[in-house]
């Protein structure tokens, strides 16, 4: 039996796919949720194999959601139009349905897990859904974060600055850090490039939260940032630091 | 402000001409009256240079206020009064300064009628030419701004095809209809009929034309009962017009943005139920409608809330009042106030 979970902010919506899966009696719906913060929370509970996923949610969009989890599930998408959305994961995801689908095409695309299932090199097709869908047109204006059962969303202009920890970054800002498991490359593309830097291999900077870059030891500088905090800057990171202060 | 027509350097140098020659002439013929050349300057220099601030006045006031209608028997009253005042004032310099010259008197008593023609024609010369000059001004800008608000109009045609019409709108409504005909036939016919009926009247309506709150809300209300359908227990309104404000005018198609951007701010940043609420007032002789939103102040700032929506009704009203504060937001708490002012008609 595989479990499935279906996750949208409209009740129809949700009833349309719980229809539909009557066609297949091998999956078992174990949840229902209505915005990203339960979806997070049952994924975790039920370890379901399969999720039917909204995007535009209430709080968090769908990909915000998918980013807290450590080991995301197989995604369906289902979304009424998103057209950057599917440029960006067009090639990635096991599937997305366009509102409103029919049954066919339903059937299609769970044709589509089963295969994806029976190889599992693929699997982490969601993991690089996800990356690519990072790179979308729309820059992050805010990430989101989960701290212990808590989800925090955190404005891109109360960032201080991304710090490279192992396998994930730590997100400073004023109530401390968080943790997100991506890379520093996710961060410096997402990023708006004219408010961001990286100064550093292992760093990212807020330039708005800059008071003065001082020179450090040989070739190095270190920038000192409104809140005291000191963040190291390299060579070709003070050059990029430069250009974008207009010096 | 309008330019003052002495803006144009081609008609201030017609001015200043126009001023040398009528000084000479005033001169010359006071000489042939019999004044020496230096008396016959002096008094030209003096009551035409105050004839000259004068003009310069007609001019200043006409720029900040331009009769209509009526009003010309006021300029005609002010033209008057200058030129008396100009003819106090000139006869006293001059007596007071020329008046020992011999003969000099006695040509300024005798002059004095036809100065105060010459001054009064000039004046009211003067001033006709700045009404007709103001007026045309204002027209141009008039026509402007209707111009503007053509193409605004077609814009928003344009616009709220596209917006209403809108994708996510009309996709998830007809995802809801597709899900209530396999469980709810009866349901999927009536949403069918109230997405027709919406879509209807946002084709049919011209956006230039004026309805009343009643009408607006008729079809508002479509749009509200889609969005419940859709949302579920999630959402819900609560309405309250009185009478008398139902009965006052808006700009047709107005409403459904401004109550669209909040229950999509709403619906979106909070979780659990949401709860638009409309009011409309009456309040000297404005038509004020509240809508309010709940939102989480923790997570969004309250400027995400002054989406397109209200930016489009803003411009619209602007064009149609020339007012840029009719739309005004508020974050109080957790709740979104957006109140938007309508004049009414004459």
């Amino acid at each position: 039996m595989n479990k499935v979970i279906i996750i949208d902010d409209e009740p129809l919506a949700r009833s349309v796919v719980r229809e539909y899966l009557q066609a297949h009696p091998q999956l078992e719906i174990v949840q229902e949720c209505g915005d990203g913060f339960e979806g997070v929370k049952a994924i975790q509970q039920q370890q379901p194999s399969l999720i039917f996923l909204d995007i535009q949610m209430p709080k968090i969009t769908g990909f915000e959601m998918l980013e807290l989890l450590e080991n995301p599930p197989a995604v369906i998408f289902t979304t009424a139009f998103d057209e950057y959305a599917i440029r960006a994961f067009e090639a990635h995801a096991v599937d997305y349905l366009l509102k409103p689908f029919n049954q066919d095409r339903f059937d299609r695309a769970i044709a589509k897990w089963m295969e994806k299932k029976a190889k599992p090199e693929e699997a982490s097709a969601t993991a690089e859904l996800l990356d690519t869908a990072g790179l979308s047109p729309a820059q992050r204006q805010r990430i989101v974060v989960r701290n212990g059962s808590k989800i925090k969303i955190i404005s891109v202009q109360d960032v201080w600055f991304l710090e490279a920890a192992d396998d994930y970054v730590k997100i400073h800002t004023a109530e401390g850090y968080f943790l997100k498991n991506k890379t520093m490359t996710h961060f410096e593309q997402a990023l708006d490039p004219q408010h961001f830097v990286r100064s550093h291999r292992s760093y990212i900077v807020n330039v708005q939260q800059i008071t003065r870059i001082d020179p450090y030891e040989k070739d190095n500088h270190v920038a000192i940032l409104r809140s005291g905090a000191k963040v190291p800057v390299s060579r070709t990171g003070y050059s990029k630091l430069k250009e974008v202060l207009g010096l | 402000m309008a330019l003052s027509p002495l803006s144009v350097i081609r008609f201030r140098i017609i001015f200043i001409l126009c001023w040398l020659i009528i000084a000479a002439d005033q001169a010359m013929l006071l000489h042939f009256f019999g004044l020496n050349w230096q008396t016959a300057a002096l008094d030209t220099l003096i009551s035409n240079g105050l004839l000259l601030g004068a003009c310069l006045l007609v001019m200043l006031v006409l720029r900040y206020y331009l009769p209509r209608g009526q009003q010309y028997i006021n300029v005609f009253a002010l033209c008057l009064l200058l030129t008396i005042i100009w003819l106090l004032l000139s006869k006293g310099l001059l007596k007071w300064i020329l008046g020992d010259v011999s003969g000099y008197t006695l040509l300024l008593y005798n002059s004095l009628s036809i100065r105060f023609s010459m001054a009064f024609l000039l004046l009211g010369f003067i001033t006709m030419v700045s009404i007709l000059w103001y007026s045309q001004l204002e027209q141009k800008e008039q026509e402007e701004r209707k111009k503007d608000a053509e193409k605004l109009a077609r814009e928003a045609e344009l616009f709220k095809l596209r917006q209403q019409l809108q994708p996510h709108f009309l996709f998830n409504s007809l995802n809801s209809i597709n899900a209530l005909i396999g469980s709810r036939p009866q349901e999927a016919r009536k949403m069918v009929q109230q997405l027709s009926d919406f879509l209807r009247g946002t084709i049919k309506k011209d956006e230039t034309q004026w309805v009343t709150l009643s009408e607006e809300l008729q079809y508002l209300e479509l749009y509200l009962d889609i969005e419940k359908v859709r949302f579920g227990n999630r959402l819900s309104t609560a309405i309250s017009v009185p009478a008398e404000a139902g009965a006052l005018r808006l700009p047709a198609l107005l409403l459904q943005p401004i109550v669209e951007n909040a229950i999509k701010f709403g619906l979106y940043d909070t979780i659990g139920e949401t709860v638009i609420r409309l009011t409309a007032v009456a309040e000297n002789k404005q038509l004020i409608i509240t809508v309010t939103n709940p939102f989480d102040p923790e997570t969004s700032s309250p400027k995400q809330g002054t989406g397109f929506g209200l930016k489009s009704v803003q411009r619209r009203l602007y064009l149609l009042f020339a007012r840029n504060d009719l739309v005004q937001t508020e974050a109080s708490d957790h709740t979104f106030i957006t109140r938007v002012q309508i004049p009414q008609p004459e």
